[in-house]
């Protein structure tokens, strides 16, 4: 066969294992200069993929490295290093096929030993990673053992067979287990560059990446600049040449240097959005986020008498007006919220909660009926304290709930404001009598947010304990469709309200209309590849 | 003078030492740990990493192998919060660019407030006076959080003449914005202190005796008045300069420049222990020497003061 | 021979009368003189009457204003821009701040802290550093060496750790603030105090004063500090929008005030966050209030710095 068939056969190859989502669509011209020029608000963690635990890192991460799949501007599974994968009859063994022109940057091919040598570093006490719980959520088979130490790392459910095909093996059946890959602490890493520069491998000059952009600049507190990578499998339909994190912490800073042109895309500041979208319609964007906003109680032995009684709880629940705070203090299109899981989550259908069927008004007269049953009026008034960290929107929501709180129940109302790292040591000792809380999912599932709710989970600030929850989301695990178990511990969470669900999240982002047009408002976990957008020409 | 430098640097070294136990302290005091997060860190995963770093020694043996660090290899240590990037790199990033818009802005704020404060008081109560009172009082009021976003706003957005922040290695268009909003209040308490001092020494007995010999003005301001004049001020300088490494915090942060300032304040709110002690180490010895400086031009200044 | 007194001084008695009535007149004190100075100055007393003003608005302005500095307008949250603006028919002389509370009430609870914070603030710091400086200027030797190198040392802290845990330890009060503050202002007095001193104490008043048996403390109190009164009365004005700046930016790190309470610091931050949106009066009235008593500091600060000159004309 001469080269040109075979190059043809090659490229249908690879047009029906990875649609070609990268490149820009048909006659769509694009601009010249395609530089996107992006603001974050802190300095990133790492741009190890083991080691990266933060948004902005793992923007980077993703973008750098590449993991088994990929996800699409939808944020369903596309192939990424890996083609497709079988499952065994028992549901416990994944069979990865790897695509076999995958590089690394420095023209070494992608291998399945560096996926292998990449998750037992994740799990291995050694790297000292602060995600090494992530193998678990996957549910690697002897994750536990090995990330005690107490087992070779040879014994993670992980190997590679062959260069290009990698066996996953995992405890118990995972439904949602392929979900799992698209995460930053599962890419690969090139053990050889880690071998030779040790910490320093991740400086650019030292570091080797297998994704559509190569590290090329890193001026902490400043900015990173990530530039295309030739090696990369897809490069031909990669647009955008060169990527640039600025790290500007005030946000109405970063607004201003968005208006004079020097950002691509900024987050709208509280409150902003309806004035910023009537000035810029075309700029101004807001789309749902995989992300719930709620107030914990604190159930736990040291907590306050008077919340221990389930009326309280609903009473403070249901006084508080979340149109109000969506509609007039946070003003970005988020969504009120009665449940704790998301509408937005893929396969979730959210279940109408008794409560959000009323008006407010019938809320409010229900929250002083229940108060007053409960024992509380005006000759026993309640008091609490309300924590939260410091940022202008948390303040602004305490300020609002408070006021609803006192106006309408006539509870009075401590607030408390303490710097992240006082705030979390005091949250997580359960020294609080409410206290906010937040929760963006791991992975598109409903489960990422209701695991919270069980006795056993170390992410449950509240310290709330039900044994029929705990059931019901076990046997969701393995269960086929498990959105009835969800809706019924929803159900559960309405009645006995351990926290009160706020609100839910929304990106809000000024956004250049140039480059609007390809970014991926659809996906809710906003996994969003650089490889994937394009500028289009003014 | 030699002997009195000797002595000093010789205090210094356990004036640093008790500094930085004092500041470990504190640190180690504060609640919460470079390792809490959002997502707390089941108990195992956080010992790993406390061992690995490291901190679930004792308090004192901490502080010996910290101190052992930098004594013998001269290593700061790693930061637990920016995992790319050991104190070392840091400091060398950060503090070449807290340096240069900071001498720019303490050399301007001298040379300028001072200017304005000898002018105002050679001719007070004239016109001179209230316009050189007025600007420096109308650089005061606004703090400098306030001063550097409205800077931004005129500057970049409605004139277009300067970039809104980064560094960029130092190019004079990204320094002048900083220098500005970090210069303006210390130069105004420096051409007031400057002005009154000024004051008080025009009336003293030996300028009036240089001016009854008929030396012109410009003779007493330059070679009799300055310097008793500047004592306050040059007392005044120590402070200034730590006000202002803590102040450039807030120009890292509002212009993205990448100083230090922003990594020592925020280094406490992340408690990233090993990047607060080095900045400490390294930001106290600049002090200490600082003031040892201001204490030699005291003696110049004054040749009766015995050092 | 002619008295030199008689024609020298008119005021000499000529008969018994006149000398009965010059009994009754006193001698005139220095400090007499001064305040005769101060008095005399105009711009030093337009100011203490504008500071009068603020300190009535902060301590009975709420008398003017059915609103208290917490509670939400619902209507008006969410549209501040447009029906928030300062008006004087509906009570809202400011106007609204951000989240729809009443801005006029809030600006008056915020002068009282931050007047509060500036002028105790400032007051712990000239009185402790003042007498800390002028100790270790005239002591001299090592005592003054081991005084300076604790200040040095106390500059050097990490200020950040040291308020986190002043609030750990005494919680969210307005106590915590005026030590938290109180506790780093006196170090820059303290060092400028000592610089005046070391001149000073070479002085041949000081000389004479020593020679005469003059114990050392006596001589700072009525020596030393008198002298150096003039550049502690301008750092001392120096010192008061300092305070309330610290205190605004403690505010800004999370640390300071807490909500409902509010300061300038944290109003001033607030509006200048808003500036940008249309509601430009949520940064002019606390900012007005600022300047306007930073201006009043000022003006009286030089003069009594002007009175208090001994060798002012």
């Amino acid at each position: 066969m001469n080269v040109s068939t075979k190059s043809i056969l090659l490229a249908s190859a690879l047009a029906l294992a990875s649609p070609a989502l990268a490149a820009a669509p048909e006659g769509v011209a694009l601009a010249d200069d395609q530089t996107f020029t992006y603001r974050v608000l802190d300095e990133h963690s790492s741009v190890d993929p083991q080691i990266v635990e933060d948004v902005s890192g793992s923007e980077i991460v993703r973008d750098l490295f590449e993991g088994l799949y990929n996800q699409d501007a939808d944020g369903n599974l596309v192939p990424g290093v890996a083609l497709s994968h079988t499952v065994s009859d028992d549901k416990l063994t994944y069979t990865f096929t790897l695509r076999p022109e995958a590089k690394w940057s420095d023209g070494n091919p992608v291998t399945a030993q560096d996926f292998v040598f990449g998750w037992q570093r994740l799990a291995d006490p050694e790297t000292a990673s602060p995600y090494q719980w992530y193998v678990e959520v996957m549910g690697l088979a002897n994750a536990g053992p090995v990330m005690a130490g107490e087992a070779p790392l040879e014994d993670l459910g992980v190997r590679a067979i062959d260069d290009h095909t990698l066996e996953v093996t995992l405890s118990a059946p995972l439904a949602y287990f392929p979900l799992t890959t698209t995460h930053a602490s599962t890419f690969p890493s090139p053990k050889w560059v880690i071998d030779e520069h040790g910490a320093d491998w991740i400086k650019p000059g030292n570091i080797v990446s297998n994704g559509a952009y190569v590290l090329t600049e890193h001026v902490p507190q400043e900015r990173s600049v990530r530039e295309r990578n030739p090696m990369y499998w897809d490069n031909d339909n990669t647009v955008i040449e060169k990527v640039a994190a600025l790290v500007i912490n005030d946000e109405n800073v970063a607004l201003t240097r968005f208006l004079a042109g020097e950002l691509d895309r900024t987050e709208v500041p509280a409150g902003q959005y309806p004035s910023l979208k009537d000035q810029y319609p075309d700029t101004a964007l807001s789309f749902p986020r995989l992300c719930n906003y709620y107030f914990n109680f604190n159930l736990s032995d040291g907590g306050p008498e008077a919340t221990k009684d389930v009326r309280v709880r609903q009473a403070l629940a249901y006084a508080v007006d979340r149109d109000i705070i969506v509609e007039n203090v946070l003003q970005g299109g988020q969504f009120p919220a009665y449940t704790f899981t998301p509408a937005a989550t893929a396969g979730f259908e959210q279940p109408a909660t008794e409560y959000s069927t009323w008006t407010q008004e019938e809320r409010n007269a229900k929250a002083k009926e229940l108060l007053a049953e409960a024992g509380y009026g005006p000759d026993n008034p309640l008091s609490f304290s309300y924590l939260y960290n410091t940022s202008e929107a948390h303040k602004k929501i305490a300020i609002a709930v408070s006021q609803m709180w006192k106006q309408t129940l006539g509870v009075d109302i401590t607030l408390e404001n303490q710097e992240w790292q006082t705030f979390l040591e005091t949250r997580g000792n359960h020294d609080f009598e409410i206290a906010r809380g937040a929760w963006c999912g791991d992975y598109n599932e409903a489960s990422t947010f209701l695991d919270l709710v069980q006795t056993s989970s170390g992410y449950n600030d509240a310290a709330y304990s039900n044994a029929e929850v705990d059931a019901l989301l076990a046997e969701a695990k393995s269960m086929e469709d498990p959105q009835a178990n969800y809706t019924r511990v929803e159900e559960i969470i309405a009645e006995e309200m351990p926290i009160i669900p706020i609100y839910h999240y929304a990106g809000v982002f000024m956004m250049n209309p140039s480059i609007a047009g390809s970014w991926p408002v659809q996906n809710v976990e906003q996994n969003w590849y650089s490889k994937d957008l394009y500028k289009v020409a003014e | 003078m030699l002997s009195f430098i000797i002595r000093r640097v010789a205090i210094a070294i356990p004036t640093l030492l008790l500094l930085l136990i004092i500041s470990f302290w504190l640190m180690q005091t504060a609640p919460g740990g470079p390792f809490n997060s959002e997502r707390p860190l089941p108990p195992q995963v956080l010992a790993n990493i406390e061992a690995k770093y490291g901190l679930d020694q004792p308090m004192w043996k901490q502080l010996i192998d910290y101190l052992k660090g930098i004594v013998t290899q001269f290593d700061f240590g790693p930061s637990y919060k920016y995992k790319d990037r050991s104190v070392n790199d840091i400091i060398a990033q950060g503090f070449p660019v807290t340096l240069k818009y900071g001498v720019i802005s303490f050399v301007l704020a001298i040379v300028v407030g001072g200017a304005l404060g000898i002018a105002a008081a050679i001719r007070q109560n004239s016109w001179l006076d209230y316009f050189a009172v007025g600007i420096t009082i109308g650089a005061q009021v606004l703090p400098n959080f306030v001063m550097a976003p409205i800077l931004i706003l005129v500057f970049t957005l409605w004139l277009g003449w300067l970039p809104g922040g980064g560094w960029n290695g130092g190019q004079w268009d990204h320094v002048i914005m900083p220098v500005i909003a970090l210069s303006t209040s210390y130069m105004a308490s420096i051409a007031r202190l400057t002005r009154s001092s000024m004051l008080e020494v025009l009336r003293s007995n030996f300028i009036r005796t240089a001016r009854a010999k008929g030396l012109p003005d410009r003779v007493i301001i330059w070679r009799h008045a300055l310097k008793p004049t500047i004592l306050p001020v040059v007392s005044y300088l120590g402070p200034a300069f730590v006000g202002m490494v803590t102040g450039s915090f807030i120009i890292d942060s509002i212009f993205s420049t990448g100083g230090v300032g922003y990594f020592y304040v925020n280094a406490a709110f992340n408690r990233d222990y090993a990047v607060m002690m080095g900045l400490t180490f390294l930001l106290g010895s600049m002090t200490i020497l600082f003031n040892m400086v201001v204490d030699i031009l005291y003696a110049w200044i004054d040749p009766k003061i015995r050092l | 021979m002619s008295n030199g007194l008689t024609t020298l001084n008119p005021q000499q008695p000529k008969t018994a009368a006149m000398a009965e009535r010059m009994a009754e007149v006193k001698g005139r004190s220095l400090w007499a003189d001064a305040r005769a100075r101060f008095l005399r100055n105009k711009a030093a007393m337009i100011s203490v009457v504008v500071l009068g003003a603020v300190f009535v608005f902060a301590f009975l302005g709420h008398l003017l204003t059915p609103y208290d500095n917490e509670t939400i307008d619902w209507n008006v949250l969410g549209k501040v821009k447009e029906l928030g603006k300062p008006s004087l028919e509906n009570g809202h002389y400011f106007g609204y701040d951000d989240s729809g509370r009443d801005l006029f009430a809030r600006v008056v609870q915020g002068t009282q802290v931050s007047l509060m914070v500036g002028v105790i603030g400032a007051a712990i710091a000239v009185i402790v550093g003042t007498i800390y400086g002028a100790v270790a200027g005239y002591l001299g030797g090592r005592i003054d060496s081991v005084m300076m190198r604790f200040v040095d040392i106390a500059m050097s802290v990490p200020y950040m750790f040291v308020l986190i845990l002043l609030l750990v330890v005494f919680g969210r009060s307005i106590e915590m603030i005026f030590v938290g503050i109180g506790l780093t202002a006196w170090l820059d007095m303290s060092r400028i105090v000592r610089g005046q001193t070391l001149s000073i104490k070479n002085k041949e008043f000081i000389e004479a004063a020593v020679a005469t048996g003059v114990p050392s403390f006596t001589i700072i109190r009525r020596h030393v500090v008198p002298n150096l009164l003039g550049v502690v009365v301008v750092y001392a004005t120096l010192l008061v929008p300092q305070m309330i700046l610290t205190e605004s930016f403690i505010s800004f790190l999370g640390l300071g005030v807490q909500e409902p309470l509010t300061s300038w610091g944290a109003l001033i931050s607030e509006g200048t966050s808003t500036m940008n949106y249309g509601t430009l009066w949520q940064l002019f009235f606390p900012l007005a209030f600022f300047v306007v008593t930073i201006f009043a500091f000022f003006f009286i600060g030089d003069g009594l710095r002007d009175a208090l000159d001994p060798k002012d004309r």
